[in-house]
């Protein structure tokens, strides 16, 4: 099926969720409203004539001042039997940074989500290990996002600060004694 | 049951392997729970190479984002250049010339030889043959040397650029590379004479780590650890990209998804490579290696010197970075691990707005406690061996 085609079909199923199509380059993104994410996503992965078994990729992205919802999620979707591939992006405004989890329908996508969580902030209701992926459990900010400075915050991790701590008692204490 | 068995008190025990452990192929951390020598519960730590390449990707131009890739996965380098230059050639709406293509082609199969060839060494080192780790580690210094010839790096080459490469290359590399060619079957062929066949080596690997078709597609496998399940998955077949689609070869696939299968998949791919080479340097074209498009590809170096037109262009592109046309872009490319997807957001500037890397073996560190949950402890060295990732591409 033709890019194009598989998102006709999508507003055709989902016509008040469906916010925008767009193409560049021959690939589509559809943008849908974050309410029924998991509905559509069931539907783009059951479907027979659809059947897009295979996401390739989950990540959030911030808009911050250039969109009125802030955050969007976007699933790179692929359909290995079919060859067809979809861009779906799930807006997600500043206020209410909740989005249903995918994970019932594609379970590799676990990672990806605690990594947008970790990353944006973005909460994912009903995953089941909604930890930090790639920093420390309690590290303060979502580096991401635009507002986070590129050099990282101001003052120190807590835990690299004990580690400096250690180092300087033990370059105190006698060895030889 | 007898007395003293009674007053056994048995309880699980949680240990824990790395971040600093050899077996596991950088600094990976697993948190085991055992019932005996049985896994209960495996849970994966990562993030202690995470150097924010997205991050720094966003505040770089294009073109100073490309050193970036060579630090994700440093086995293959050159595989993540040339995705790398390909996503963002795809959003500029340039195309390389055809002996750019070719040249790229053949240096990313190099790429994929000497990664896999040490994913080939280190596995069977894992499970406990040195030998095979020796003779791969000559292989690849053989393939290091070439890199160096064609442009100076071993490790973190940087040689594709965006809209072509950074230089042509020379006779004298393409018939050490001829050589490194027709001698590498029957190298392969003593690898596969100390492995393949090996009773213990079959023991270790056979029906270990056994994932299905439907399941692996599920979790989002891709390369050789997908493969091996039986799903014919390439990037390089599906979406050709460079020179795959002017090249004959075949994508080798398992049947049961185990350990054995995934790496019978990798040895038929190291000979497709070595095929895809072949090839590259018989039907190589002759012509330009940099695209001639002037707003998006940097002057060559010999003209900046010597004309002030060239030299404000180099000036411009640098600091400003090209004007892009608004839009976004993901494309994918296999490199060794699996697919390498790069998605770009362009707001029209020179820096991409969002730059996300998908990285396989984030994935395939994911799908560890599916893996090696119910097996043995001596399972899950095979495990990490044999979905063959890289921390630092995992972490970005």
């Amino acid at each position: 099926m033709e890019p194009l085609q598989v998102a006709d079909k999508l507003k055709e199923r989902f016509p008040e969720e469906v916010l925008d199509v767009r193409e560049f380059r021959g690939q589509v993104s559809v943008t849908v409203k974050k309410g029924r994410i998991l509905e559509i996503c069931r539907f783009l992965h059951d479907d027979p004539d659809l059947f897009f078994d295979y996401l390739a990729d989950l990540c959030g992205a911030d808009y911050l001042g250039k969109k009125e919802n802030r955050f969007e999620v976007v699933y790179h979707l692929y359909s290995i039997r079919h060859r067809h591939a979809l861009r779906l992006k799930a807006e997600v405004p500043e206020r209410d940074v909740r989005i249903d989890s995918v994970m019932p329908v594609w379970i590799g996508v676990n990672w990806h989500e605690r990594e947008c969580y970790d990353m944006f902030g973005i909460v994912f209701a009903g995953h089941p290990d909604p930890r930090r992926v790639l920093l420390p459990e309690d590290w303060e900010g979502y580096p991401l996002r635009k507002d986070y400075p590129m050099k990282g915050p101001d003052k120190e991790w807590g835990g690299f600060v004990d580690v400096l701590e250690r180092s300087k008692k033990y370059r105190q204490y006698d060895w030889y004694q | 049951m007898d007395e003293s068995e009674k007053s056994f008190e048995t309880k699980e025990l949680t240990i824990n392997l790395g971040p600093q452990h050899p077996a596991t192929h950088g600094v990976l951390r697993l948190v085991l729970q055992l019932n005996g020598e049985t896994i209960v519960k495996c849970t994966p730590y990562v993030g202690y190479l995470h150097r924010g390449v997205e991050k720094l990707g966003e505040n770089r131009t294009y073109f100073a984002a490309l050193p970036l890739t060579d630090r994700l996965d440093y086995i293959s380098s050159m595989n993540n250049n040339v995705g790398y230059v390909n996503a963002v050639e795809k959003l500029f709406g340039i195309e390389a010339p055809d002996r750019a293509k070719y040249i790229r082609t053949m240096v990313a199969e190099m790429g994929r030889i000497s990664s896999h060839i040490v994913w080939l060494g280190t596995h069977v080192l894992d499970i406990g043959a040195t030998t095979p780790f020796l003779l791969s580690m000559a292989q690849r210094e053989r393939i290091l040397d070439l890199f160096e010839m064609v442009c100076g790096a071993r490790l973190t080459v940087s040689y594709p650029r965006v809209g072509g490469v950074r230089n042509d290359i020379s006779q004298e590399f393409l018939d050490q590379l001829y050589e490194f060619v027709l001698d590498f079957p029957s190298n392969m062929d003593t690898f596969e004479t100390l492995v393949t066949e090996n009773r213990i080596w079959k023991e270790r690997t056979v029906d270990i780590g056994v994932i299905s078709a439907e399941e692996a597609v599920n979790w989002g496998l891709t390369g050789g650890t997908l493969r091996g399940s039986g799903v014919d998955y390439d990037v390089r077949k599906y979406f050709p990209y460079d020179a795959y689609d002017k090249v004959e070869f075949d994508v080798p696939v398992g049947k049961k998804g185990d350990c054995y299968d995934r790496y019978l998949v990798r040895i038929g791919e190291m000979r497709q490579a070595n095929r895809i080479i072949k090839q590259c340097i018989e039907n190589l074209p002759a012509g330009p290696v940099m695209a001639d498009a002037p707003k998006f590809t940097l002057p060559p170096k010999d003209m900046v010197l010597k004309d002030m037109e060239h030299l404000i262009h180099q000036f411009i592109l640098i600091t400003k970075g090209p004007t892009v046309p608004e839009g976004e872009i993901y494309v994918g490319s296999e490199v060794p691990k699996g697919e390498l997807g790069f998605y770009f957001v362009s707001d029209g500037t020179g820096k991409p707005y969002r730059m996300r890397v998908r990285s396989p073996s984030f994935i395939h560190a994911s799908v560890l406690p599916r893996l090696s949950e119910g097996g043995l402890i001596a399972d899950v060295i095979a495990n990490i061996g044999t979905i063959d990732i890289v921390l630092g591409e995992c972490d970005r």
